[in-house]
């Protein structure tokens, strides 16, 4: 086990080296921020001062080097809009970005499990097929264009919602969240439940399959045979057990839901990472989208090396048929 | 090819696909396909409304009502006007016109052609590549193979949108770019498919036949080993057309996709989206509508081939 955990995380800082580098090239390409930056009518002498202060008048090895040496510090460069730590301005907006995303997590548990169980209950009725129908559109679906409908729907049409925005912040042991307050709430039903329409579709089929998967067992016709009423049986025995892969795959989709975000967040306006991630690609606001990445790969590196500790642990084939690799 | 005698064997149906071999054997086992592939509803369906919104795109020069690129024919008077108004030339714009006097319909039709370009040409060339490099992958075996799944796993970890939106912001617009970053996204979905596969195939006496027979590696690879892993490619790349497109379209709302004088349902969407809030719905609702058509019929002949040419469920 201890050679596979070290051979493991030794991968996982590989490809965080590699893709840091991937990053760094390719956001140095996407062209010059000077002349976003500079004012129309600045001079030459203007130009070299912001290039100078901005360190992009050294050679490109150079500002590899000490991007890579700022890096390891936790530092990945200073927003050239915000003028302030790129981290520190990605960091403010997590909490909306994590906020977003957990109760979209919420929401597609809360839509897809009793979908999928009741498709997962009768696969052949015309419901059933219906709901597993209708959940392939929420895969297929663009997403935004659904927020768009949802927005002139309930926002424009029926002004129920609001369009666009978060809901005022109230600290609650220490973080900023909206969903405690009904303004906020309102904020954030909106743009939650688009983000969760993906998530729901999945857990829908997972959540079908499972059904099906369990009814067939004989505990379930153990459950019959001693009289428990059909309501015991389904609300107890069968989503206690199908919930088991439901929770599993959502876990592993946390992180993609988190990249999700950049659509939704645009869309509804909404001031978490991804909105920052696209309006700095706009403004080449280059250390910002810099910072982005290289946390987001990180997020990612780790979840994925947590998922496959986790599975060797469980499972010792995993670690033990690997050294071929 | 067809040495493999069990009729349910999809190795002659491939060979028919793939043009040379023209046998009866074959062309009866296509023409069941085909007749079984009609037996759903919903999929023929489907493939009507495909062909058409094919056919309106690419002819949509000839009978759209304007050419929306073309500045001089717009005439800003007629800008916001909601479904159902005539314009100033006399014409009815069934369904409205955008903030520069453009005729929906028109835009729908043109939009809808760079939509299906950009989809179908990333995913052919991304199905070529990965195709390519999943088949040479499962033949080579070995560092070599672990060393291509490693990428194509390490690829596949980070969501296709998040890469995508990078490479753009990198590439910068642009309907060539917009394909190659697809491409780059998308190609390991099919060198996955096809190595599983081809790992199978390649267990298959009729390999150990043309192993035997002292046949150059490309060969064995590209004219034996290839055709047989196709069904499941193309059921695979089917589906991926529609995923594309709606990448794509995500992809141009969100700026980073074609520029604006190629206009894809994406961009007309984003376009209407600033308009939403002041209750001017046709701009945005009409494009995003028949994308949905196209993704939903997409996905209808998918989900037929994938029954149809699955051997495991047929008969």
């Amino acid at each position: 086990m201890l050679v596979y955990l070290i051979r493991r995380i030794g991968q996982s800082i590989l490809v965080v080296a590699v893709m840091a580098t991937l990053v760094f090239l390719s956001i140095y390409a996407i062209g010059n921020p000077i002349d976003i930056l500079a004012s129309q009518d600045a001079d030459q002498q203007e130009l070299d001062a912001i290039a100078r202060r901005l360190g992009l008048d050294r050679p490109m090895y150079e500002q590899f080097g000490i991007f890579v040496w700022n890096a390891l510090q936790g530092d990945l460069g200073r927003s050239f809009v915000y003028a302030r730590p790129a981290v520190e301005v990605i960091l403010e907006r997590m909490p909306a970005t994590l906020e977003l995303a957990f109760v979209a997590l919420v929401f597609s548990i809360l839509i897809g499990v009793p979908l999928g169980v009741i498709a997962g209950l009768k696969p052949d009725s015309f419901l059933g097929r219906s709901i597993m129908s209708t959940s392939i559109l929420g895969f297929s679906l663009p997403n935004f264009w659904i927020g768009l409908m949802f927005i002139l729907l309930f926002a424009v049409q029926l002004r129920w919602l609001p369009a666009s925005g978060r809901g005022p912040v109230t600290e609650v042991l220490g973080l900023p969240l909206t969903f405690v307050t009904w303004e906020g709430l309102r904020h954030l039903i909106l743009p939650a439940v688009t983000l969760s329409l993906y998530k729901a579709s999945l857990v829908i089929r997972i959540a079908q399959a499972g059904t099906r998967d369990v009814m067939l067992q004989d505990y379930i016709r153990f459950a019959r045979a001693k009289g428990l009423s059909h309501q015991r049986i389904v609300f107890v025995h069968v989503l206690k057990n199908m919930m088991i892969p439901v929770v599993t795959v959502l876990g592993l989709e946390l992180g993609s839901m988190i990249a999700f975000a950049v659509v939704t967040e645009s869309v509804f306006a909404y001031p978490g990472m991804g909105k920052l991630l696209i309006d700095s690609i706009n403004r080449l606001d280059r250390p910002v989208i810099v910072a982005y990445l290289m946390m987001t790969v990180v997020i990612f590196v780790i979840i994925n090396l947590v998922v496959d500790l986790l599975y060797a642990a469980i499972d010792p084939r995993v670690r033990l048929s690997e050294p071929k690799g | 090819m067809s040495e493999n005698a069990s009729p349910e064997n999809s190795v002659t149906e491939t060979a028919a696909a793939v043009p040379p071999p023209v046998e009866d054997k074959g062309e009866s086992l296509l023409r069941r396909h085909i007749a079984s592939f009609f037996e759903s509803v919903g999929a023929t369906i489907g493939l009507v409304v495909l062909v058409v919104l094919v056919a309106a795109a690419f002819l949509a020069p000839l009978f759209a009502p304007q050419d929306p690129y073309d500045l001089a024919t717009l005439s800003i008077m007629d800008n916001m006007l909601p479904p159902g108004e005539r314009l100033e030339t006399g014409m009815v714009a069934l369904l409205g016109t955008d903030e520069q006097g453009r005729d929906m319909v028109s835009a729908i039709l043109y939009g809808l052609r760079v939509s299906l370009i950009v989809g179908a040409s990333s995913v052919l060339i991304a199905a070529i590549i990965g195709a390519s490099a999943g088949v040479f992958a499962a033949y080579a075996g070995g560092r070599i193979e672990s060393f291509v799944m490693r990428i194509v796993d390490l690829q596949l970890s980070f969501p296709a949108i998040l890469v995508a939106l990078i490479l753009l912001a990198v590439f910068g617009r642009g309907v060539d770019k917009v394909i190659l970053a697809l491409v780059i996204v998308q190609w390991a979905y099919y060198a996955r498919t096809v190595r599983g596969s081809a790992l199978v195939e390649k267990r298959r006496e009729y390999i150990e036949a043309a192993r035997c027979l002292a046949l150059p590696s490309s060969r064995l690879i590209f004219r034996h080993l290839l055709p047989n892993c196709l069904p499941p490619l193309i059921v695979v790349a089917t589906v991926q057309i529609a995923n594309a497109i709606a990448l794509e379209s995500t992809l141009s709302f969100l700026g980073v996709g074609v520029p604006v004088t190629e206009p894809s349902l994406g961009m007309l969407i984003a376009n209407g989206y600033r308009y939403l809030l002041s209750g001017n719905y046709w701009i945005s609702t009409f494009p995003g509508v028949a994308l949905v058509i196209v993704i939903v019929a997409i996905n209808l002949v998918g989900d037929r081939l994938r029954d149809v040419l699955n051997p495991r469920l047929s008969r």
